[in-house]
């Protein structure tokens, strides 16, 4: 790792340098009228070997996939694979406008249509749109739906989302964009959603539910079909957050089991990189009653052409153009790598090596449900009087491992959320088990040793009070 | 199996670990008559198949790197410096996540900083966001920002002339809410702002190419007490003047333009900035500077309340994953690039622009539209636009985008982008071609 | 865990205090041990009517944001500008110089339906 402080761009400026040469302006020059003018324009001016070198010397400052295990509960941070890369960045791709026409980007719809039809047929629904830039913006679009749909039904005063206390921030936060309530449903002592309240909830300004499954405990919902059909008896629709999709390809299709609307996030279970916060991409996928709602325009086939076109009672567009395009292609590439049999041993040797570490670790660090769980699982830092998540997450980062997901759910106090993904090698996994171990150790004899980390980054621990107290959040010369 | 380490001997050893005898026990929660469905798809191919057949379909589109390409619209053709992706694509910034344990994630926070830097710079403002889904998806967000600060106003006034796209998300994203969206023609100043509007919207240039100068219009908004919205393009800003400085309270761009491919729509770059004002108002994440416990500087997400994983229903957007490789990628473009690049990508869009423009007047029945423009104007055509774009395109000429098909009554409208990409050879052949097109 | 004793208290953890014809608003010491160290915190404007049970603001640390509801309805006479530079005033001295707004209450028996300090202690498990 990278430990020197490395200055900013405006601090490595140097006047009358660019890093980039244009060729000569070969037509004449049009004066701009002063009064639209702008005066200085203090940007950096910095050489090329300076640009070069200050952005591969900050990259070495990062823990990423493909240097750290990275064992982030709920993000899936799978291998990455060059090939995606390779694919996504063919020229054919990156020279193709949106606008050009669809007579002139046969390739480009195509390629969306059959990652529909595949993403169909991995979640068992009927249609799929692939316009949605993250799967938060995927969640919008199914609360959306939803809404619609039940409007169109004459069910206007159904304005409300059940949600489980155990679910993602995004999921009430688009509930909100969408101008809906919401009530949320608690879980019972197995971390299923308790189904009495769930019965108790069921009226009719009930608009729907939205359900994590596996849930962000790592458990598959074992009532999921029945939590569908009273749902569905009420009047509601059901939204499924696919966010813990990799413990479910080729294993189960929640579209064959009531689920009437979901997102997929693609940077999750479909390998395509976080790239330090995105792009991602979230796929929206229908049963028959919501697909015609679905957000466009869509890829479809007619006879032997491929086109772009708004399903019949779509909700409208989610963002300019037709989703991350770059993103979809490294879907493709990856699904076509998989196929039907990869797809099925990605979701099995998840839940192979997440249930492995459970086992492993559950003697030092309480599990809270102990049952097996599906491709994640949520244990509990309070191992020694005086040490939290936080020391535990800290001191891993000494030991060459980035830390699991820490404080989420909420609903388990000092939660430590532990996702290996499949690719991950029995040797790595039992290098972090050591690890977590030692942790265990030290925090009961040397607990200051936990206090203290991380000791081997660039930074400490950073003061985020006085961060957010008095904001600095731009170069101020 | 694909992209899997583990040996049978590995799985075997961790079933006996975990007191399981096959993998398919793991999965007794999932209803029988649920498991294991089968897939109707092929089986998995090697690496040099899956990229024979991607590329197979990648050829089968037209390529702006082929033609004399005059297309813009909301995306373009501008030159990408080759460091910008061979920097972008390492590993340690590809493949690492949201910056959440900020001591090993310095790389990725300082980059977002020094994006935030720059971008403030460009637009005039004091505080940019780490970037949303796109332009239109900033401006949904930020018309959104300025109707929450206060819900009794309900107008919001956009231009007729903002890009079409751009109006339809904005209708998806308001379709809940009691608001009512106006739009006004022209010149902003000229919009109707009263006590009830939250906020008006104005595009600079305009999605017809025309600039109209702001500071009226941001007054006259202000007057009303309404927010002034101006969507940009944020290399317009590196020559005219900033919409910071003609009083914008708010400013979304779309940054695709800076080092990004046009990669058929997507991945872009939604660009936030607003006043410090409104700093705690703002979506997305942010990045700030901190100290740690020996002094040291460092970056880290900060505002972080404001967001969905703390303030869940009440959070001011939903947004989690943004766009962060391309915001990155505009942060290497502008940095390469520096004061001197910026002046002279824009200064070298805005000449060629220039010059195209006074060949195409002279042709005969064609007659440029727009007044002031940046690097697009629209063109009166004597024949339909969609006509000659038909006619020239097959012949590795596309010659803009012919308006009608946003609004089937500007049928003799063509909207023409010259960028730096755009030679003279390629300029004076587009001034031949349409003349021949006409005939 | 202090609790001000000539103040009344409303579930959601606001104290009101009257002070001659005002009432002092801010947030009691079991709330703001509960948010932790705050970053900020959003008044409403001086002059602005708020009813009872209403937000007049938010109060945020780094880990947490809550709406601050009014816990008698009135008009804002005066808020603590001091909250601005230095909103750790708050965690410090909530009952004091943390002070959050004081209200012209529109019903002054508003005050008597919140908790006493005793009742309040109860309910946060003090004495």
């Amino acid at each position: 790792m990278n430990l020197r402080p490395e200055p900013l761009v405006y601090e490595l400026s140097s006047a009358g340098r660019t890093g980039c040469a244009l060729p000569s302006c070969d037509v004449p020059e049009y004066e701009i009228p002063a009064a639209l003018a702008r005066g200085k324009l203090a940007l950096p001016e910095l050489d090329e070997l300076t640009v070069v070198r200050h952005f591969t010397r900050l990259s070495q400052k990062n823990y990423s996939i493909d240097t750290e295990f990275y064992p982030l509960g709920s993000c899936t941070m799978k291998y990455n694979p060059k090939a995606n890369e390779t694919a996504a960045n063919l020229p054919g791709w990156r020279n193709l406008h949106p606008l050009a026409g669809a007579e002139h980007s046969q390739g480009a719809i195509e390629l969306v249509y059959r990652l529909q039809k595949s993403l169909a047929e991995i979640g068992g629904f009927s249609a799929v749109s692939l316009q949605p830039a993250a799967g938060a913006h995927g969640e919008l679009s199914g609360v959306f739906m939803i809404r619609a749909r039940q409007l169109a039904k004459g069910q206007g005063r159904r304005v409300k989302m059940l949600i489980p206390d155990s679910a993602h921030g995004t999921n009430p936060a688009s509930c909100s964009m969408a101008g809906m309530t919401t009530q949320t449903i608690p879980s019972n002592a197995e971390g299923g959603i308790d189904m009495d309240a769930l019965k108790a909830a069921l009226d009719d300004t009930v608009a729907g539910i939205m359900i994590t499954n596996p849930n962000t405990l790592g458990l598959f919902e074992r009532n999921i079909e029945e939590i569908a059909r009273l749902v569905h008896k009420a009047g509601g629709l059901v939204y499924g957050d696919g966010a813990n999709m990799n413990a479910l390809t080729g294993v189960f299709k929640p579209g064959q089991a009531g689920i009437d609307v979901m997102h997929f996030n693609l940077h999750k279970t479909f390998s395509t990189p976080h790239g330090g916060g995105g792009p991602g991409a979230g796929m929206v996928a229908a049963g028959p009653e919501l697909a015609p709602y679905l957000p466009g325009p869509v890829a479809v086939k007619k006879e032997s052409r491929f086109a772009m076109e708004m399903p019949e009672h779509s909700i409208g567009r989610m963002k300019a153009f037709y989703g991350n395009f770059g993103v979809l292609v490294r879907a493709y590439a990856y699904i076509l790598t998989l196929g039907r049999d990869g797809l099925r041993s990605l979701a099995e040797n998840a839940v192979l090596n997440a249930n492995y570490l459970k086992v492993k670790l559950e003697g030092a660090y309480k599990v809270k449900y102990p049952r097996a769980c599906m491709h994640e699982f949520v244990a509990m830092g309070d191992i020694a009087p005086g040490v939290h998540t936080l020391d535990i997450a800290k001191r891993l980062i000494d030991l060459g491992f980035h830390p699991p997901t820490i404080y989420f759910p909420l609903i388990v106090p000092e939660a430590l959320m532990i996702e290996p993904t499949e690719t991950e090698s029995k040797a790595t996994l039992d290098a972090f088990i050591e690890a977590m171990l030692e942790i265990a150790r030290e925090a009961a004899e040397k607990p200051e040793l936990l206090h203290d980390a991380p000791s081997i980054t660039p930074v400490g621990r950073l003061d985020e009070v006085a961060a957010a107290r008095s904001p600095v959040l731009c170069y101020r010369g | 199996m694909p992209y899997i380490a583990n040996t049978h001997a590995d799985r075997e050893a961790m079933l006996a670990a975990i007191g399981k005898k096959k993998v398919e026990e793991l999965f007794e929660d999932i209803p029988e008559s649920r498991r294991f469905p089968s897939l109707d798809m092929p089986k998995g191919l090697s690496e040099l198949e899956v990229l024979r057949e991607v590329e197979a379909l990648s050829e089968k589109n037209m390529r702006a790197d082929r033609t004399a390409w005059f297309l813009g619209a909301g995306a373009y053709n501008h030159f990408i410096p080759s460091l910008v992706p061979a920097l972008a694509s390492r590993g340690e910034f590809l493949t690492a996540y949201t910056p959440y344990q900020p001591e090993v994630s310095q790389g990725t926070l300082q980059a977002i900083f020094e994006y935030q830097s720059m971008a403030a710079t460009l637009f005039g403002m004091a505080v940019v966001n780490a970037s949303h889904y796109d332009g239109a998806t900033a401006l949904a967000e930020a018309v959104l920002m300025a109707w929450r600060a206060d819900e009794t106003r309900s107008r919001i006034l956009v231009p007729e002339d903002l890009h079409p796209e751009y109006l339809e998300v904005l209708t998806t994203y308001f379709e809940s809410f009691p608001v009512k969206v106006e739009r006004y023609k022209g010149d902003p100043a000229a919009a109707a702002s009263d006590a009830s509007t939250a906020c008006v919207v104005a595009s600079y240039p305009t999605f017809s190419g025309e600039i109209y100068p702001l500071s009226a219009a941001a007054e006259k908004a202000h007057a009303a007490g309404a927010l002034f919205i101006v969507h940009t393009d944020p290399l317009l800003c590196a020559i005219l003047k900033s919409p910071g400085e003609q009083g914008a309270d708010i400013v979304t761009a779309e940054g695709q333009c800076l080092g990004n491919s046009m990669n058929f729509g997507g991945p872009y770059l939604g660009m936030m900035g607003a006043t410090t004002k409104l700093m705690r108002k703002i979506p997305g994440r942010i990045v700030g500077e901190a100290k740690d416990h020996e002094g040291r500087k460092g970056y880290v997400l900060t505002l972080t309340a404001r967001e969905q994983h703390i303030r869940r229903e009440k959070a001011i957007s939903n947004i989690c994953s943004n766009q962060g490789l391309v915001m990155l990628q505009s942060c290497i473009y502008m940095a390469a690039m520096g004061a001197q690049g910026m002046k002279t990508v824009a200064t070298l869009c805005r000449n060629k622009a220039h010059f195209a423009a006074s060949l195409i007047n002279k042709v005969p029945g064609f007659k440029v539209a727009t007044r002031e423009f940046f690097k697009e104007f629209t063109v009166l055509t004597p024949v339909p636009a969609e006509e000659i774009y038909a006619k020239l395109s097959g012949r590795g000429v596309v010659p803009g985008f012919p308006m009608s098909r946003y609004d089937a009554s500007r049928t003799h409208e063509l909207l023409v982008c010259v960028t730096e990409m755009n030679t003279r050879n390629q300029i004076e052949l587009l001034a031949s071609s349409l003349e021949e097109a006409s005939k | 865990m202090s609790i001000d004793s000539k103040a009344r208290y409303a579930e959601s953890h606001e104290y009101a205090r009257l002070d001659g014809a005002e009432v002092v608003v801010g947030i009691s010491d079991h709330a703001q041990a509960e948010l932790g160290d705050i970053v900020f915190v959003e008044l409403p404007a001086v002059g602005k009517t708020i009813a009872k049970g209403q937000t007049f603001g938010v109060v945020e640390s780094v880990k947490a944001a809550s709406d601050l509801y009014m816990p008698v309805g009135g008009t804002v006479v005066a808020v603590n500008a001091a909250l601005e530079g230095d909103p750790a005033l708050v965690n410090r001295d909530c009952y004091g110089e943390g002070w959050m707004l004081r209200v012209k209450p529109s019903d002054a028996a508003q005050l008597d339906v919140l908790m006493d300090a005793a009742a309040y202690g109860a309910t946060v498990g003090e004495a």
